[in-house]
């Protein structure tokens, strides 16, 4: 087990990951910048260092001062959090080389799932599903209509080198194909470099299902069933759930064992989530796999009842799968996690300010993870999330009663924040149904504010 | 026909622009998208009419208030 553990983050997940090394009886060391001096989450810490200037550049990304704190400290570990640099190779690298351990994925593997295109490609070879979809195209209209002719309309046109869902532009017929291959192409050349792009088979309200994995230094890969996160807000997500509402467990568990059984045929390692796209039938189109620990891990834990931060951190430090994890796992009633936001809650704006008030109920069922607390100030440099309420419940029905409940006691004030459009949601026909995809959140803005 | 500025409601960056000059664009269709605080703040075409001018490129600070694009109605 390490010595000493090093934090490289802040807030929330910085206040996770320091319960869990206490927990362990784990030194640990935190850091901050000058925006984060009076946050709560640094009384959870041994230690803390002083980064610098609140920008993130200068901050938690700044690779040199960490390094240093992480060599002045003498810790043995280092955990990434989320965010910053987590998915960053050359950081876990460096950590590497100092002698310490990176608590998470080799670099080789922050590398491989780093590059869309290539990590598709590669899960792909080993038999997952993609989703129908094409080759690399020029650009070359005669050949883009042939492959959406052998896609099926309607299609996505996505530039090979993007990311995060810029620059996709959607085609029911050939003649909308031609526009959006144009727009498409020249967007993709403005923003990456490369007019490469391919299609693929536009899905109708699909959910968003990701599966959470856990592995050991030998390569040995289990998954923790399934998350369910199609309520989103442009790209961010806002409630997730477990079990996925709906759909069927035995096939949400043989899919779950089948990434598995190609991630330890590839002997992955310490923790993943692979995320997919579900549109009907038995097939999980695989969209990108997060080597690192989740914003809404949470759920898991608390229908599984396995701490999967302290797990993460025993598996870095060399212990087994199979003295990690119980032989089995089982669920247990359904979790949903709420986000809430520091955004207006019409125009959606973030609304950075003073916490003049933050309280939350206490209770069986009920956690909140946050990284403040009643007058702290939540500044404009990073991200706008103000606390996550997990309600765990004996059935969804009573878990979303659970969470409503929860939510109209919480007191926020100093800033604006989404608990109307958490409301909204939660109080929706759809959502109550399970008859969730990952257009709902939209759709139901839209409805409210009477543009549909 | 007439001039009309479309102004940046928040404080961020520049994160993509997504239409250019010359273009027909109807209202509300996305002209640029903004970032603050990880956020992605949508900037749209006020009413129907062709993008004039763009006034900021990626990367670019913009601030509440600042014109970023101007259009012709």
């Amino acid at each position: 087990m390490f010595n000493k553990v090093m934090v490289a983050n802040r807030g929330a997940v910085a206040a996770r990951v320091l319960r869990a090394l206490r927990s362990l009886h784990v030194k640990s060391v935190a850091v901050y910048s000058e925006a984060d001096q009076d946050l709560p989450y640094l009384t959870l810490a041994d230690e803390t260092y002083y980064l610098g200037p609140a920008s993130p550049r200068e901050s938690y990304l700044n690779q040199e001062t960490l390094i240093n704190i992480l060599l002045e400290s003498g810790a043995d570990g280092v955990h990434p959090g989320y965010g910053f640099l987590a998915e960053n190779a050359e950081f876990a690298s460096r950590v590497n080389e100092t002698g310490a351990t990176f608590i998470g994925p080799s670099p080789h593997w922050i590398d491989a799932m780093g590059h869309k295109t290539r990590a598709r490609a590669l899960m792909a070879s080993n038999g997952l599903s993609m989703g129908p979809s094409s080759e690399l195209l020029s650009g070359d209209l005669d050949e883009a209509w042939r492959a959406a002719e052998m896609i099926g309309y309607p299609v996505l046109v996505k530039p090979a080198a993007g990311g995060g869902g810029i620059g996709m532009m959607a085609a029911h017929n050939a003649e909308q194909l031609a526009k959006a291959l144009e727009s498409a192409i020249s967007l993709s050349k403005r923003s990456f470099g490369s007019g490469e792009i391919y299609l693929e088979r536009l899905m109708t309200q699909p959910r968003h299902i990701e599966f959470q994995l856990l592995a050991d230094r030998n390569g040995n890969v289990r998954h923790l069933f399934e998350r369910d996160c199609s309520i989103q807000r442009r790209h961010q997500k806002v409630i997730e759930e477990s079990p996925a509402p709906q759909l069927p467990r035995p096939m949400l568990n043989k899919a779950g064992d089948d990434i598995a059984a190609v991630m330890q045929k590839l002997k992955y390692d310490n923790i993943g989530t692979a995320e997919t796209l579900y549109a009907g039938g038995s097939e999980f189109a695989f969209l990108e796999m997060n080597t690192r620990l989740q914003v809404e891990h949470a759920v898991t834990e608390e229908i599984t009842g396995i701490d999967i931060v302290c797990a993460q951190i025993r598996l870095a430090a060399g212990e087994p799968l199979s003295t990690v994890l119980p032989e089995k796992i089982n669920i247990s009633g359904h979790a949903i996690e709420a986000r809430i936001y520091a955004e207006d809650p019409v125009k959606f704006f973030p609304s950075p300010g003073p916490l003049k008030k933050l309280s939350f109920p206490k209770g069986d069922g009920i956690r909140v993870e946050t990284g403040y607390a009643a007058g702290s100030l939540i500044t404009p440099y990073y991200d706008p999330l103000i606390a996550k309420l997990i309600i765990h419940a004996s059935d969804r029905t009573l878990a979303i009663n659970k969470l409503i409940e929860a939510l109209d006691q919480t007191d926020i004030q100093g800033v604006k924040h989404n608990i109307p459009f958490l409301r909204l949601v939660l109080d929706s026909e759809e959502f109550r149904a399970g008859k969730i995809h990952t257009g709902l959140g939209t759709d139901l803005v839209a409805r409210h504010s009477g543009k549909k | 026909m007439a001039r009309m500025e479309i102004t940046s409601e928040v404080t961020g960056k520049v994160w993509k622009i997504v239409a250019a000059p010359g273009q027909s664009i109807s209202m509300d269709e996305e002209i640029m998208i903004l970032e603050s605080m990880k956020m992605e703040i949508p900037v749209l075409m006020a009413e129907t009419g062709t993008l004039l001018e763009i006034l900021v490129a990626e990367g670019d600070a913009v601030e509440d208030g600042q014109i970023v694009a101007v259009i012709d109605v």
